[in-house]
């Protein structure tokens, strides 16, 4: 048995521990800057001192660090609140992504800025017509000389206007099956023609955008992978999605609701006293608990250079869902007065109203389910009326 | 098993090996292989069928395995193991449905005698248990409902028990018993061993057969004292607790074997021109067992942790494991007969023997709302210790 890290693991370890507690930023270095800037601000720090991106090459901005040192790094920063949110789709998605399927100019041009976090990334590949069945995506890129000139909608990108690049999957031949008419892109966001309009949700708040795209001129060297290759480039964005989605638990999560129960009474007596209370307070903390041996049984094999498989989608298909009932169920205990917007406990209120989109964003819990089923399990591909068919004779129901 | 992990008590250690070792994973391999031949689901039939209580060939060649002796101290008899083998071997137990007395003599036999026994008390079983010459188990339950200290009404009187315990596991096999008793003086409860020759048995019919259990009479029985006189229920609690862990693993085996009998029939069954396991909504149902079996499965890899390093935190991941395993054994023994369809609730198909033993686990070391509460209630102990 081997609780400890290895001499090497330990000596790293405490480096990045003691490089953490001289560096993170103080209140004071962060007063007056907005998120965007206080991102910035640690990324950079981080950059320089050679503790950003520390799996990737040195030539890329890394530090060729080896899988295990960097999922130390993370347990280590993690213990901090330091701002790191804005990179995720950048760092944690379009970078795994130009590695994979990048020439070595893209690499050398694009990873570096990414690493130091001068770029921001954003994603666009949802389309108001194409979310879950995301192969079916109608915004269209035509060659035009060297250049290709994009046209139509994205939705659902978050960080859309204050980003410097986007990866895109657009459609550059409609005449062949869905999956084999797509290329994949990465556009300038200030390009002419990009025009950014924020959506509002259920909660009052807007953290995502749609995007209109008219006559953007991307050039030919902006491209990843072959013309209709796209799909499988997205693929790789995608798993490397979900393996970076966590719960999104926050301040709602087994800890907050049995606080509250023993606060909250039923009848004279505490809420935690009560049977129905304690039985689904149970079940909540074996999901809790169940992810994160589940999670650390994922690190172990992350950290043995294993890529993140398809199993990773139980963590967003688990915690969206507990996370939606433990609101929920937070609201019931208030009684009456669980309606009301300004009570004390407002992490409850918010968090029921913001908890469907986690349950929808990078992948509904139908798909979650649909790729367990499929590639864990080996069951056979639902019946798909469009399988072979040219893309523009597929039936649209318009 | 060698794994680390982190807590809020322990940010000194790291979790990146929360993995079993790969002499753990040999002995699964080899204690499958093992199983596959010896204990295929006919042979589970036969014990559901017809008169033996128990598979006794089969306990015959575990016992020479050694599986009866893995955590007993080679003092003993035993091969001084430790819970990551047992953990690895009740696994294996469990996928295969195993019908013998391994739950009753390993994880409550010897666990009490191990925990609460004199050294000549150990000296004196825990060989012929190690051998599988003797067997033991363990009884508390006297009526329905759930037991408290107060539901026991069973008495010792000068070292002699008289009462009557219900539903005990493999009662009817046993060498020996460990009774759950009131104590001869003052309030409390007291454990004492009782010899097969000393008390009376009837067979019970129970919801899986293939595992045998009985009503147990005792009049003035000779019984010998186990443990600390007046803290019977303190020690089963402790036991229970340890058990959890290992019934665990045999649901998170035996929720396997049920996620693999159905995700075969949907891929080979057809209905409207294309295998069901096409159709989302038996997807969603296989799936679902996935989901339930992985967060139950990574729950056990803690519990085992917690057992084998008898750590404080073991009463409530003992719980944890209990719930999320009694949960999913049995999502996925009731949808496993869903998915099957009409041929699933014959007698005929295996999918009974799944459901069966998922709810005698379940039910065996106390329900799935009595494990809520402890769990519940060890949360409540260790913030009050913190």
């Amino acid at each position: 048995m081997d609780f400890n890290d290895t001499e090497a693991e330990a000596s790293f370890r405490k480096e990045a521990r003691n490089w953490l507690h001289d560096n993170v930023p103080s209140k004071a270095d962060l007063a007056g800057l907005d998120e965007v800037q206080q991102s910035k601000l640690w990324q950079r720090r981080k950059f320089d001192a050679g503790w950003a991106c520390i799996s990737w090459a040195t030539e890329h901005g890394g530090r060729g660090a080896s899988p295990i040192e960097q999922v130390i790094w993370q347990q280590e920063e993690s213990k901090y609140d330091v701002p790191i949110g804005i990179f995720d789709i950048g760092i944690g998605m379009a970078a795994p992504t130009l590695m994979h399927w990048g020439t070595d100019s893209q690499k050398r041009k694009y990873l570096p800025p990414l690493a130091s976090g001068e770029h921001i990334w954003c994603q666009l590949f949802s389309e108001p017509i194409a979310g879950s069945d995301l192969a079916g995506i109608r915004s269209r890129a035509i060659k035009a000389g060297d250049d290709w000139v994009l046209n139509g909608q994205k939705i659902w990108t978050s960080g859309a206007h204050y980003s410097d690049f986007g990866i895109i999957v657009v459609r550059t031949d409609p005449t062949v099956p869905k999956h084999e008419g797509l290329t994949y892109f990465f556009v300038d966001m200030k390009s002419p023609g990009i025009e950014v309009r924020p959506i509002k949700q259920i909660s009052g708040s807007s953290n995502f955008n749609e995007v209109f795209l008219q006559n953007v001129e991307v050039p030919d060297v902006n491209r990843l992978g072959a013309v209709g290759q796209g799909w499988k480039v997205s693929i790789t964005t995608l798993m490397n999605e979900r393996a970076a989605l966590g719960s999104g638990g926050g301040d709602v999560g087994f800890n907050s609701l049995f606080e509250l129960a023993n606060q909250l009474t039923i009848e004279g007596r505490p809420a935690i006293d009560d049977s129905l209370v304690r039985g689904a307070l149970a079940n909540w903390y074996c999901q809790e608990s169940g992810l994160r041996y589940t999670g650390y049984r994922a690190l172990t094999a992350l950290s043995r250079g294993e890529t993140p498989g398809p199993e990773h989608s139980i963590s967003k298909l688990v915690g969206a869902s507990k996370l939606q009932d433990m609101a929920s169920f937070a609201l019931d205990l208030l009684e009456m007065a669980g309606s009301l917007a300004n009570v004390e406990c407002a992490q409850y209120f918010d968090t029921f109203l913001n908890s469907p989109g986690f349950r929808v964003a990078g992948g509904t819990d139908e798909i979650m389910l649909n790729i367990l089923a499929e590639r864990v399990l080996g069951l056979p591909q639902d019946v798909r009326v469009d399988k072979g068919i040219p893309f523009n004779e597929v039936p649209t129901g318009t | 098993m060698s794994f680390i992990f982190r807590t809020e008590s322990l940010l000194n250690t790291s979790f990146l090996n929360f993995e079993f070792s790969k002499e753990q994973e040999l002995l699964r391999e080899q204690a499958r292989a093992f199983l596959i031949q010896q204990c295929p689901t006919a042979a589970v039939r036969k014990i559901l069928e017809g008169n033996e209580p128990f598979d006794k060939d089969l306990w015959r060649k575990i016992a020479d395995l050694g599986w009866l002796a893995t955590v007993i101290p080679e003092e003993y008899g035993g091969l001084g193991l430790s819970y990551y083998e047992l953990a690895v071997i009740a696994e294996e137990l469990g996928r295969a449905l195993a019908p013998i007395p391994f739950s009753s003599s390993v994880y409550l036999a010897t666990e009490l005698l191990l925990r609460n026994g004199t050294p000549e008390q150990r000296r004196e079983w825990l060989p012929k248990i190690a051998t599988g010459e003797v067997i033991g188990t363990l009884a508390v339950a006297e009526d329905i409902g759930r037991p408290t200290p107060q539901t026991i009404h069973t008495v010792a009187r000068n070292g002699s028990i008289s009462g009557r315990k219900i539903a005990v596991p493999d009662g009817d096999v046993v060498d020996f018993v460990i009774v759950l008793v009131r104590c001869e003086h003052g309030n409390g409860t007291s454990l004492y061993l009782v010899e097969s020759n000393d008390f009376s048995h009837e067979v019970v019919a129970t919801i899986d057969p293939s595992r045998s259990h009985a009503n147990l009479e005792f009049k003035d029985s000779c019984g010998e004292l186990i443990g600390a006189d007046g803290f019977g229920w303190e020690m089963v609690n402790d036991v229970f607790d340890r058990a959890a862990v290992l019934f665990a693993w045999e649901q998170v085996g035996g929720t396997q074997s049920t996620l693999d009998q159905a995700t075969d029939y949907a891929k080979s069954r057809y209905a409207f021109g294309r295998p069901i396991g096409s159709f989302q909504a038996i997807k969603y149902k296989l799936a679902n067992m996935y989901v339930k079996h992985t967060l139950a499965r990574s729950n056990c890899y803690y519990g085992t942790w917690t057992l084998a390093g008898d750590h404080a935190d073991l009463r409530l991941a003992a719980a944890t494991c209990r719930v999320s395993a009694i949960q999913a054994f049995h999502y996925a023994s009731k949808e496993n007969i869903q998915t099957h369809g009409g041929m699933g609730f014959t007698w005929e198909f295996d999918c009974q023997l799944y459901y069966r033993r998922a709810k005698l686990l379940a039910l065996n070391l106390g329900s799935e709302h009595w494990w809520q509460d402890r769990l519940i209630t060890a949360h409540e102990q260790r913030n009050q210790a913190a």
